[in-house]
């Protein structure tokens, strides 16, 4: 800290700046990883509905196909990176911080890769709206910045609420992660190109494009890749974590907040990542689906950090072999940045279409130290980006009250981490909002099971006694039926037995 | 297989031990020019405050089982002990040093619940505890007598002194500034006549006069808060609010009536202001959280030091006006609490 | 001396009737009190809380004889329900060990007789006669009435399974 930090801390008073480690990758260009033996390709790549299988065990599928549909209004298909032969459809380890396993379909690429026919557009900007919003659902493109909200969805808030601006992210606040600056230097046209493009479907009439001022490169590239489009401003960002969260982001480039609890759609405004616009000027003009991405494999405990081209589904494992494998004294595998990623249990999970970034970590550069008592010294508060104060937060959920946690904004937490970061105690204050979201989110599950449990006996008691109602009605019926039957006879009887006496004669 | 640890996998190196180790080096020029000042006595007061201080946070940890010798280093206690000594006079028994620290150990901050538990800061419960029941033995102070002139003692006489409590030779004994006008003023006599009597180089900024340990080497205090400022330990919101709540009321009384009000510069520079506006005012476990709650707090101080100083019957009043808004903290914080984004009417016009 | 003892006895005196009139007049009958716990109960009469059927433990629960965590299927959710009612204050911490129990089918012993349907409370189990039965996850409560009835022991009750879904992180551990 030194006189410098001391005025930007007027300017903007939240925040922190963690140090970059961007030079590890920053200079390396992206280049393309072989494809792998064997693809792993979970169902839920993206935030909604996992997608509805479309292939079978044993089936040969071409580069390009289907292997699973969109399966609601929230869902992205998913596309067979290579082709091959579909080998099980079954539950295998995911990228997610419990270990557990999920659905996903296993291919074997074959190496020949045949393709499905695409049907790519020359000039995708011609195209009308609703026809590019369709284009990149059928891509199965998501929000590429690691939130993996399907693209194409964000592209229909146009239809419900005015967009005025399209905001294109290109902050990549996170430490290590050189991915995005890469993309924007490399292949600057495609990002503007997107950019417009989804202004286009969204009906936006001005695209900012903010890019951190630590990648000058990044900035002048996009500014010559937009210099003939006046719609496309560029805007330097500060340097500083987490600009690059949405709301920061609206915030710091138009002046006004998002509502809580609410989408930037309704103050006008729709947030991309830059590779998200890479992705979807791609999938237009060649019409192939998404089915790879740009990866940064970075952190101390690599042998040659590099930006990968990997399809989806390649395994960790492969792409740390591919990159020279792991140096002694490996702490901690990360997907994604260090301050918002998750540890990977293990590196037999695959790459998937949110994984920004792959870091082995070293004892140093993870967090050491016990946890120990709050000392009060505010350092959260002071730089929580949302204005919240997760000492007391932390404090209340320790007690068990984390209902009362929501009643001073834990539901407005971002987990962005910059409070555990910061904390000289070293309190793990985001995996205590995590634990807390959690458990309340679990409180609210059992109580709709409960709710809906009760409906059903309620259902079966009334259908029981519907039951053994008609049942005593037909008895009685059938009694009733029984006796007029026995009546009747007994008339009939008597009415024989009447004309039998008076009858003929024997 | 690796245990689910959370995010965030980076730490931005801050600790406690390393905050507290950033304020007692602020606080090092200082207390060297305190040892200078006040010879001897005051190496040995020190000395005892400290080890007295880490010695019963020791115990206290044992007794509470809260963690063992980790928490012992991590400073706290030590600083605790360290500011306690800056406010002592320099040449008390030594039982005023031991007793203080263990009120401010045990009591303030041990039976509270330990570290980051206690409403009050320690240090200043115990100089407040230490000055209503012993205040003859709190209130001996002495002219500078520097080390190598001659005038005080050697580190042997000075041992004796403090373990066995001589009398301090009538020579050496003198007044701090605010204690000779309180003195004044209650024989009747104005400021206009008493305090040039006292002489220039009261405010001069290196401390050649009577006071605590450390309260009186104004240039290194705000050195060393400087210091603090810069490295970020603390934020310029407390010291800001407690000189302008100390000065802007000490201005407008000199204004109105200079025979019964001392100047603001002789406010600032006098007794524990400048000491306390940066590092007891400051202590991270018993000031409020925001920006806001901070000013608030501040000013507070400031404003109560004075009222105290100008209308109480003690000479010196800033340890009081610490705990009084020390008592005020959790109702600061729960009135200024940060804007939450996205919430209230705070939205501002689209761009 | 006397004074005090009188002043303090008369005090005492208009307390305890202070209190004995609010007692009367602000009593709540016990049957309005067991008949709203009852509404809380999932009503599914499972006995899984050893008490005859949800009423019997909305009786016991007014009595303060039962403690609200009482309620496997109800879970922590009904349990802080409860207390909020009875206006008690409750530890759940307890309760997040008990894992949630699931019925389960083991597909080769059943014999598709329908006794585990007829005597499912929540109608969780589907199947027909000469049909492999299965369980719903979503309707079971795990109150194992379907386990007494099998005749083969087809059914059985295992932990609700964690997936991506239910999994939360735990609470951090602190030193």
């Amino acid at each position: 800290m030194g006189f410098k930090d001391l005025l930007s801390n007027i300017r903007l008073s939240w925040g922190v700046h963690p140090e970059g480690h961007k030079d590890l990758t920053s200079e390396c260009g992206i280049s393309d990883m072989p494809m792998s033996e064997r693809l792993v390709l979970p169902l839920a790549q993206h935030i909604g509905a996992p997608g509805r299988v479309a292939v079978a065990p044993g089936e040969r599928v071409l580069r390009g196909q289907v292997l699973a549909t969109a399966s609601g209004v929230v869902s992205a298909p998913l596309h067979a990176p290579a082709s091959g032969r579909i080998l099980d459809i079954g539950d295998y380890p995911v990228p997610h911080p419990s270990g557990l396993t999920a659905p996903a379909i296993v291919l074997e690429p074959d190496g020949r890769d045949d393709s499905v026919e695409f049907t790519g557009c020359a000039d995708p900007l011609a195209l009308p709206p609703e026809d590019i919003a369709r284009r990149v659902a059928a891509a199965g493109v998501v929000g590429l910045g690691g939130a993996t909200f399907p693209a194409a969805v964000k592209l229909g808030l146009g239809k419900r609420n005015p967009i005025h601006t399209l905001l294109l992210n290109g902050g990549e606040c996170e430490p290590y992660l050189t991915c995005d600056d890469r993309i924007m230097r490399e292949r600057a046209p495609q990002v503007v190109e997107g950019a417009r493009l989804m202004a286009r479907a969204l009906g936006a009439s001005q695209i900012v494009i903010g890019i951190e001022n630590n990648k000058p490169t990044a900035i002048a590239a996009i500014q010559l890749a937009s210099v003939a489009f006046p719609e496309v401003t560029v805007r330097a960002l500060p340097a500083r974590y987490p600009m690059g969260s949405e709301k920061q982001l609206v915030e710091f480039l138009t002046g006004v907040e998002v509502p809580a609890g609410g989408l930037s759609a309704e103050i006008g405004v729709v947030v991309h990542n830059v590779g998200t616009a890479a992705a979807i000027s791609q999938a237009l003009r060649s019409g192939e689906p998404l089915t790879e991405r740009v990866v940064t494999v970075s952190g101390s405990g690599i042998a040659r950090p590099a930006n990968l081209r990997i399809a989806i589904g390649t395994p960790v494992s492969d792409v740390i072999a591919y990159c020279g494998g792991l140096k002694p004294g490996v702490a901690r595998l990360v997907m994604g940045g260090p301050m918002m990623g998750m540890i990977l249990p293990g590196d037999t999970v695959p790459i998937v279409k949110g994984s920004s970034g792959i870091l082995a970590l070293t004892a140093d550069e993870i967090p050491a130290g016990d946890p120990s008592a709050c000392i009060r010294c505010a350092s959260c508060v002071d730089v929580c980006p949302i204005g919240l104060m997760p000492m007391e937060m932390a404090a209340r959920i320790r007690a068990g009250k984390a209902d009362t946690a929501v009643d001073i904004g834990l539901k407005d937490c971002i987990g962005c981490g910059t409070c555990a970061y910061t904390c000289p105690a070293h309190i793990p204050l985001s995996h205590y909002f995590s634990y807390a979201k959690g458990s309340l989110a679990a409180g609210e599950r059992s109580r709709l099971k409960n709710e809906a449990v009760k409906k059903l006996t309620t259902a079966r008691t009334e259908r029981l006694e519907r039951e053994a109602q008609e049942k005593a009605e037909a008895a009685a019926r059938r009694k009733a039926e029984r006796e007029a039957a026995k009546k009747k006879a007994a008339e009939q009887a008597a009415r024989e037995a009447a004309a039998g006496s008076e009858g003929v004669p024997a | 297989m690796m245990a689910a640890t959370h995010s965030p996998h980076a730490h931005g190196g801050k600790s406690i031990r390393g905050v507290m180790t950033a304020v007692m080096l602020a606080l090092t020029p200082v207390t060297l020019w305190g040892f200078y000042l006040f010879g001897w006595t005051a190496v040995w007061i020190w000395t005892l405050t400290v080890s007295s201080a880490l010695l019963f946070e020791l115990v206290c940890l044992n007794l509470a089982r809260r963690g063992g010798p980790a928490s012992l280093l991590d400073g706290s206690a030590a600083l605790a002990g360290w500011l306690l000594a800056l406010t002592l006079p320099p040449w008390a028994p030594w039982w005023i040093a031991v007793l203080g620290s263990f009120i401010a150990i045990a009591i303030a901050k041990h039976a509270y619940g330990g570290l980051g538990q206690n409403p009050f800061n320690p240090a200043m419960v115990a100089r407040v505890a230490l000055l209503v029941s012993f205040p003859l033995e709190m209130t001996q102070w002495v002219s500078p007598t520097p080390l190598f002139s001659g005038t005080g003692l050697g580190p042997i006489d000075a041992l004796e002194h403090v373990l066995f409590g001589e009398a301090i030779p009538d020579a050496l004994t003198s007044a701090t500034l605010l204690g000779h006008v309180k003195a004044e003023a209650s024989r009747g006599l104005d400021l206009l006549a008493s305090v040039p009597a006292l002489g220039p180089g009261l405010a001069d900024g290196i401390g050649r006069h009577a006071g605590s340990l450390g309260e009186t080497g104004t240039w290194l205090i705000l050195a060393g808060g400087l210091f603090l400022l810069f490295r970020g330990i603390i934020s310029w919101h407390i010291p800001l609010a407690v000189l302008t709540g100390l000065a802007v009321p000490a201005a407008i009384g000199h204004a109105i009536d200079p025979a019964h009000h001392l100047s603001a510069l002789h406010h600032l520079t006098a007794g524990a202001a400048l000491l306390g506006a940066f590092f007891i005012a400051t202590d991270l476990v018993t000031s409020p959280a925001t920006a806001p709650g901070r000013l608030v707090y501040g000013l507070g101080i400031g404003l109560l030091t004075w009222t105290i100083r100008s209308f109480a019957g003690f000479p010196e009043g800033f340890a009081f006006a610490v705990l009084l808004m020390n008592a005020c903290v959790p109702v600061i914080d729960r009135f200024t609490r940060p804007r939450i984004y996205g919430h209230g009417a705070a939205q501002r016009s689209a761009a | 001396m006397l004074v005090a003892v009188a002043s303090l006895t008369l005090i005492a005196t208009l307390l305890g009737l202070i209190l004995g009139v609010a007692a009367k007049r602000f009593h709540v009958e016990p049957t309005e009190i067991v008949a709203e716990l009852e509404a809380l109960l999932p009503g599914s009469q499972c006995g899984q809380c050893g008490f005859p059927g949800c009423a019997g433990a909305a009786q016991a629960l007014a009595e303060g004889s039962a403690p609200v965590t009482l309620c496997p299927p109800g879970g922590p959710a009904l349990a802080q329900a409860l207390a909020d009612k009875l206006g008690v204050s409750v530890s759940l911490g307890g309760m997040a060990e008990v894992v949630p129990q699931l019925a389960a089918v083991r597909e080769e012993i059943c014999i598709g007789c329908t006794k585990c349907f007829k005597a499912c409370p929540t109608d969780a189990i589907h199947g027909a006669m000469k049909q492999i039965h299965s369980v719903m996850r979503e309707a079971c409560t795990g109150c194992g009435k379907c386990v007494d009835v099998c005749p083969t022991e087809a059914l059985e009750l295992i932990p609700m399974p964690t997936t991506l879904g239910t999994w939360t992180w735990t609470r951090p551990a602190y030193a």
